[in-house]
C-alpha cells in the first residue's frame, strides 16, 4: 500500500515528461495543461492501489493515456482507426540518398535532423493517427520497453511492434515530404530499390 | 559482406535501437556493424532520427502549472 503523502514527492518529477507527451497527444497547450492536471488528480486518488516497487512512471503514463483517450478523443467525430499498412524500413534514409554529397561534407557534430526544423519534426509526429502516435511517443520519446508500452496501452506486444513499425514509417514519409518541398530531395517515387526486409511481419491485432 | 547477413541485421534496426534484443543477438549485430560501414551508416541515421524526435518532444511544464497541480492535490480530502 503506497502512502498518499509520498505521492507528490514521487510523482511530480515526471511532470515535464508527462506534459511533453500531453502536448503531442492534444496538440494544444491549454488541453495539455488540463490533461496533466486531471492525470495527477486521478493518479493521486488511485495512488493507494499503486504497488510500490513497480514502475511508477509507466503507471502514470497509463493514467495519462487513459485520461486522454476517455476525455479528449471523445471530442473527435469518430475514433481514429486509420490503418497505415506495412512498409519497408529505412524509408527516409534510402530516399535522402540524393543528399550524399551534403552528408559527405557535414561535420561529425552535425545531426541528420539538422535537415528538418523542430516544427517539422513535431508536425510529423502530431500528424500520425492517434494509435501510432502514442506508440511512437512512448518508445522514442520516453524509451519505454515494448512490454511496458503493451501494458500502458493495454494492447498485445505484437500490436505494439506493428504500430511502431507503421508509425515510424509514416513519420519518415512525412519528413520526406518536408525535404521534398524544400527541394532537398526528389519527389516521392514508387520504385526506390529496397534491400532490407520489408516488414517485421507483426500483425496489428486490433481486430 | 554477405547481403543476406546485411538484410538480417538491417531488419533488426529498431529492435536494436529500442533495446529489445537478447545480449547474444546484440553482440552479433555490434560485430557486424563493426565490419560493415553500409549497415553502420543506416543504423546511425535511424539512431539520429530517434534522438532528434526525443529532443524535439522535450517540453517543460508551463510556469505555474506544477503549483496549480499541487494546490489541487492539497485540496483533495486526505
Amino acid at each position: 500500500m503506497a502512502d498518499q503523502a509520498d505521492f507528490e514527492e514521487q510523482a511530480m518529477p515526471f511532470a515535464d515528461a508527462l506534459y511533453s507527451a500531453a502536448m503531442r497527444m492534444t496538440r494544444h497547450q491549454a488541453d495539455a495543461e488540463d490533461l496533466l492536471q486531471e492525470t495527477y488528480l486521478r493518479a493521486y486518488r488511485g495512488f493507494g492501489g499503486f504497488r510500490e516497487g513497480t514502475n511508477l512512471k509507466a503507471w502514470l503514463y497509463r493514467i495519462l493515456t487513459n485520461t486522454y483517450i476517455n476525455r479528449y478523443r471523445a471530442k473527435q467525430r469518430r475514433p481514429d482507426e486509420t490503418d497505415l499498412g506495412e512498409g519497408e524500413d529505412f524509408y527516409l534514409y534510402r530516399r535522402l540518398g540524393g543528399l550524399e554529397a551534403a552528408y559527405a561534407n557535414r561535420s561529425a557534430e552535425d545531426e541528420v535532423l539538422d535537415l528538418f526544423t523542430e516544427t517539422e519534426v513535431k508536425e510529423a509526429i502530431e500528424d500520425l493517427p492517434e494509435q501510432y502516435r502514442l506508440a511512437v511517443l512512448l518508445a522514442d520519446v520516453e524509451g519505454f520497453a515494448y512490454k511496458e508500452i503493451a501494458e500502458i496501452l493495454d494492447i498485445p506486444i505484437g500490436t505494439v511492434m506493428s504500430r511502431l513499425h507503421r508509425g515510424r514509417r509514416r513519420l519518415q514519409e512525412r519528413l520526406f515530404d518536408f525535404a521534398a518541398q524544400r527541394g532537398l530531395a526528389d519527389p516521392p517515387a514508387e520504385d526506390v530499390p529496397v534491400t532490407a526486409g520489408s516488414s517485421s511481419g507483426a500483425d496489428d491485432g486490433d481486430g | 559482406m554477405a547481403e543476406q547477413e546485411c538484410d538480417d541485421v538491417l531488419r533488426r534496426v529498431h529492435d536494436f535501437l529500442d533495446g529489445e534484443l537478447t545480449a547474444e543477438r546484440l553482440a552479433e549485430i555490434r560485430a557486424h556493424l563493426g565490419d560493415c560501414g553500409h549497415c553502420l551508416e543506416a543504423f546511425d541515421f535511424e539512431a539520429e532520427l530517434k534522438i532528434a524526435i526525443r529532443a524535439t518532444c522535450r517540453e517543460e511544464v508551463p510556469a505555474g502549472l506544477k503549483e496549480r497541480i499541487r494546490a489541487q492535490l492539497e485540496a483533495e480530502p486526505g
